[in-house]
């Protein structure tokens, strides 16, 4: 008998013809040439790489800002011109020709909102690290629960739980790492209702996730007003961990300030992504929660666990979304506020599925839409003229991009969201 | 290994899908365990790995009872089993479906992936498998994922290995080499439980026969006994295994397709450039192993798939680019492969079901409003026309057996004035009441001098029904041949090999 794979097993493969791509990209790369070259600003922009107080200082980069709109709107379509020829040859575009593309166009941006002024690279790289934790962490709770089975709508409520016990029972206590501790406690808590209702139970995880949701913002609204608004000096006052720069490494040009001048969350969520990566692919564990996500029957006969490996991976994965929240008070701010986590545990939701449930991949997601906020801080800064709302539209449309040259090659773990029901 | 079971009994509800059950399977024995679809020898199989707990009865190895709790448990005691549908995970390698449950590691539960792929390699190598252990499942056809089935089970050392139904994704061919496979097996120690309503396999393979009917052990049999004698044990009457059609004269018109290509989810031409006529009064089969374009096939013929190229006509009329209710107005009858899912609404009643092609069209609609009274009337002829066993036709569907399902919809389909009728696998997972029915009815519709086509997996059905036997593979029409052909020549046709 014949092994062919069955990919191949019929005629030809014939790759649709799609100019997507090269049609969204063409718009794109018309738009910077002519908005931000032709008709761009022509005060200089400064690209300062690193801050005066670097051990290793790179010069300054000086150019024209229209200058720069030119060359890399070029550039542009020159890229889009290439995935264009290679669409009508019914040739693959690789995967990364998107994200350089977007790499470009980000810098043309930058370029034309600083004209007349400077681009401090590890400002703006350093604050979308800080503000991609919580969404990064989120997503890495959402990846460990879809990677088994249950769909964890209730990320935006772990968040939530987790920078409101990491603030109280920090400043309570006084003690930042058991705010830390008791932020990862209670979104595993919540973790574990969500994994009962939905493996025990049977009830739609997709309702329950909703629920705990609004429960966690009903409950943290209604103890910040009562409660946290009247007595903030003494339970709403944890401080934050101190930023600790790591020797040496933190010394490294543009990258180390960024990534290794940081608290003590920022660090655990560099941690967190790489050892869930491994987990997920190179160990036993890991192959069996992918086997319990995919086909929970097949696991079953092959004396797998389903509704333990599920309830596990889910509780766990509450506990990083946890520390996620505590990044949002304790890793950053200092403080709860009301509905803080604002979203982003939706954003998470999104992320995972952006980074295609792969913990790496959900991390650059993340990475992106943490360089959008501070896009929009910075920007206003910079160009106060612009309405930040056009600003903070770009990144957004660069996912487009990104997702435009991803779309059909997503696939979500196959039993995501499918109760497993024992005969 | 010797397996005996005493007194299994299983129950879902008020249904005993297994009544007091004894069955002993003997060390390096092929025991063939016989019955029709329903009859309960997969649940059987499913209590004695572990899947279900029985309500009584108890499972002993080598003599000792068994308490299994879950599948672990069966296959720590050494029970290995090949489900009729596979239990592999598409998206993992060989290697990690084998070890799946059992891995290998190294310090900290890191995946050992090196001593995986060399497990997978020794069996294979021994019984010459020819499989690649980091061939993802998915790339493979289904008869290689059956050998990663086989090798899984091995693996884990089974000294009793159950097979459900195997050979009902296999083409002759593999059929046989998978026979010789359960040979070496059973030579080599193992113990075997064959499950199958294949008659002509348990004659060839079999050391001894159990059947099994409604639940509970009929007799037992010799593979020498008469296909005859082993069909009425196993459906407790007469029953008449061939299909008795009368000479026909061939009309005209019928439908005519030609070259026509369909491009499938995978951007691959799933059908490619088949052409073929059916004349009004021929029964046309189209035969081949599962996967080879029937469906799409079938599919772009009813009008829910475009094909890419190519034309359909029927008769005079050109349905390449009709849609669906234009393919059904022009009285095109379709028996759907998958009857839960494409056939009927579950959730439906009988008589709902009944209306569902016609939902908007005289008798079953007056204007806007269901036509209640007449629907009522109809579904009451339909269903005892074509003997569909209900309480009645407020009965939801999916509370029928398969073949009552089965003749809902054959009943809807053949209910109307019909040009052309097409039926994809008429008699998946039917009793053999149901199936001598529904072959009756197909052949009254040819004999009327409509045109059929049928599109089965099921060599016995094609040589049964056709007058000719279009075989496919890889989406080509390999050849057509006359419905006298022998099974051996469509065998080879089906492996891909123009004859």
């Amino acid at each position: 008998m014949s092994t062919v794979a069955a990919s191949t097993q019929f005629q030809s493969a014939e790759a649709p013809r799609t100019f997507k791509a090269a049609i969204v990209m063409g718009v794109f790369a018309l738009v910077v040439f002519v908005a931000f070259g032709v008709f761009g600003k022509p005060d200089n922009v400064t690209f300062q790489w690193s801050k005066p107080d670097d051990v290793i200082h790179i010069p300054d980069f000086i150019v024209g800002s229209s200058l720069v709109g030119l060359a890399i709107g070029a550039i542009l379509i020159l890229i889009a011109a290439i995935v264009a020829v290679n669409a009508s040859r019914r040739r693959r575009n690789p995967q990364w020709i998107s994200l350089i593309f977007g790499f470009f166009a980000i810098i043309a941006l930058l370029a034309w909102l600083a004209a007349g002024n400077a681009v401090p690279f590890a400002f703006i790289l350093g604050n979308a690290i800080v503000l991609a934790v919580p969404i990064a962490l989120g997503a890495m709770g959402g990846i460990m629960s879809e990677r088994v089975g249950v769909v964890n709508i209730a990320i935006e409520g772990q968040l939530l739980t987790g920078a409101f016990l990491a603030a109280v029972v920090g400043s309570l206590t006084d003690s930042l790492l058991l705010g830390l501790v008791a932020a990862m406690v209670g979104a595993a808590l919540l973790s574990m209702v969500l994994a009962a209702f939905a493996i025990k139970y049977l009830v739609d995880q997709i309702i329950v996730g909703v629920v705990l949701n609004v429960l966690v913002l009903g409950v943290t609204n209604f103890l910040y007003s009562q409660w946290l608004a009247n007595d903030g000096e003494r339970s709403n006052f944890p401080g934050t961990f101190d930023i600790t720069p790591i020797p040496f490494l933190s010394d490294i040009p543009i990258i180390g300030p960024a990534l290794f001048e940081n608290r003590l969350t920022t660090y655990l969520a560099f941690i967190i992504i790489p050892v869930l990566w491994f987990f997920l692919f190179k160990t036993k564990l890991g192959l069996r929660a992918r086997a319990v996500g995919e086909h929970p029957l097949a696991a079953d006969t092959v004396g797998i666990n389903v509704a333990r490996t599920r309830f596990w991976w889910v509780t766990l994965g509450g506990v990083v979304a946890g520390l996620g929240g505590a990044a949002l008070t304790i890793g950053s701010v200092g403080a709860f506020g009301r509905g803080m986590s604002g979203g982003q545990g939706f954003i998470a939701l999104a992320v995972v599925i952006l980074g295609r449930w792969h913990p790496f991949y959900a991390a650059a997601a993340a990475l992106l839409f943490g360089f959008s906020i501070i896009l929009r801080v910075w920007a206003n800064q910079v160009s106060p003229g612009i309405p930040t709302d056009f600003i903070t539209m770009v990144p957004y449309l660069v996912t487009l991009i990104a997702v435009v040259g991803f779309v059909g090659r997503v696939r979500a773990p196959a039993a995501d969201g499918q109760p497993y029901i024992k005969g | 290994m010797k397996l005996e079971l005493r007194g299994i009994t299983k129950r879902f509800g008020t249904l005993v899908a297994n009544d007091n059950i004894n069955l002993v399977v003997k060390p390096g024995e092929i025991h063939s365990l016989l019955g029709e679809n329903g009859a309960g020898k997969s649940t059987l199989m499913n209590v004695l790995y572990g899947l279900y707990a029985a309500d009584g009865g108890e499972i002993l190895l080598d003599d000792v009872v068994q308490n299994f709790k879950g599948p672990g448990d069966a296959m720590a005691a050494g029970i290995g089993m090949v489900h009729q549908h596979f239990m592999l995970i598409p998206v993992f390698t060989v290697a990690e479906n084998v070890v799946l449950g059992n891995e290998p590691t190294s310090a900290l539960g890191v995946l050992n992936l090196d001593e995986a792929r060399k497990r997978v390699r020794e069996i294979s190598d021994r019984f010459g498998f020819d499989i690649d252990p980091d061939a993802l499942v998915e790339d493979l056809p289904v008869g290689s994922q059956q050998r990663v089935e086989i090798i899984k089970a091995l693996a884990r050392n089974a000294k009793v290995l159950v097979l459900d139904e195997p050979t009902a994704v296999l083409t002759p061919q593999e059929t046989d080499e998978l026979m010789g496979i359960m040979r070496d097996l059973a030579k080599a120690g193992t113990s075997i439980v064959f499950i199958t309503h294949k008659l002509r396999e348990v004659q060839a393979v079999a050391d001894r026969i159990t059947v099994i009917r409604l639940g509970a052990v009929v007799g037992e049999a010799k593979p020498t006994d008469s296909a005859g004698s082993l069909a009425t044990l196993m459906v407790g009457r007469e029953v008449d295994l061939n299909v008795h059609k009368s000479k026909v004269s061939l009309g005209s018109s019928g439908l005519r397709v030609s070259g026509l290509t369909v491009v499938g989810d995978r951007h691959t031409k799933v059908v490619d450039d088949v052409s073929f006529d059916v004349r009004g009064g021929e029964i046309l089969a189209i035969a081949g192993v599962q996967g080879n374009g029937q469906t799409e096939l079938a599919e772009a013929l009813v009008g829910l798939r475009t094909p890419s190229a190519g034309s359909i006509h029927l008769g005079e009329l050109d349905i390449t680019h009709s849609s669906v209710r234009e393919v059904i107005d022009a009285g095109v009858g379709y028996i759907p492969e998958d009857r839960k899912k494409d056939g009927l609404v579950g959730d439906f009643t009988v008589a709902e079901n009944f209306m569902l092609n016609k939902s908007y069209a005289p008798p079953f609609a007056k204007g806007i409003s269901i036509d209640f009274a007449n629907r009522d009337r109809l579904s009451d002829e339909l269903i005892s026309d074509f003997d569909v066993r209900t309480p009645g036709r407020e009965t939801l569907a999916k509370q029928l057996s398969g073949g009552n399902q089965q003749k809902v919809v054959v009943a809807r389909e053949l209910s109307r004035d019909l040009s052309l009728l097409i039926a994809s696998q008429p008699t998946r997972g039917v009793d053999v009441g149901s199936i001598e029915f529904i072959h009756e009815q197909i052949v009254a519709t040819r004999d009327a001098g409509k045109p059929v086509v049928i599109i089965s997996t099921e060599l016995d059905e094609v040589t049964a029904l056709a007058d000719r036997i279009a075989v496919m593979y890889r989406g080509r029409i390999i050849g057509i041949v006359d419905g006298k052909e022998s099974r051996e020549k469509l065998g080879k046709m089906m492996a891909g090999v123009a004859v």
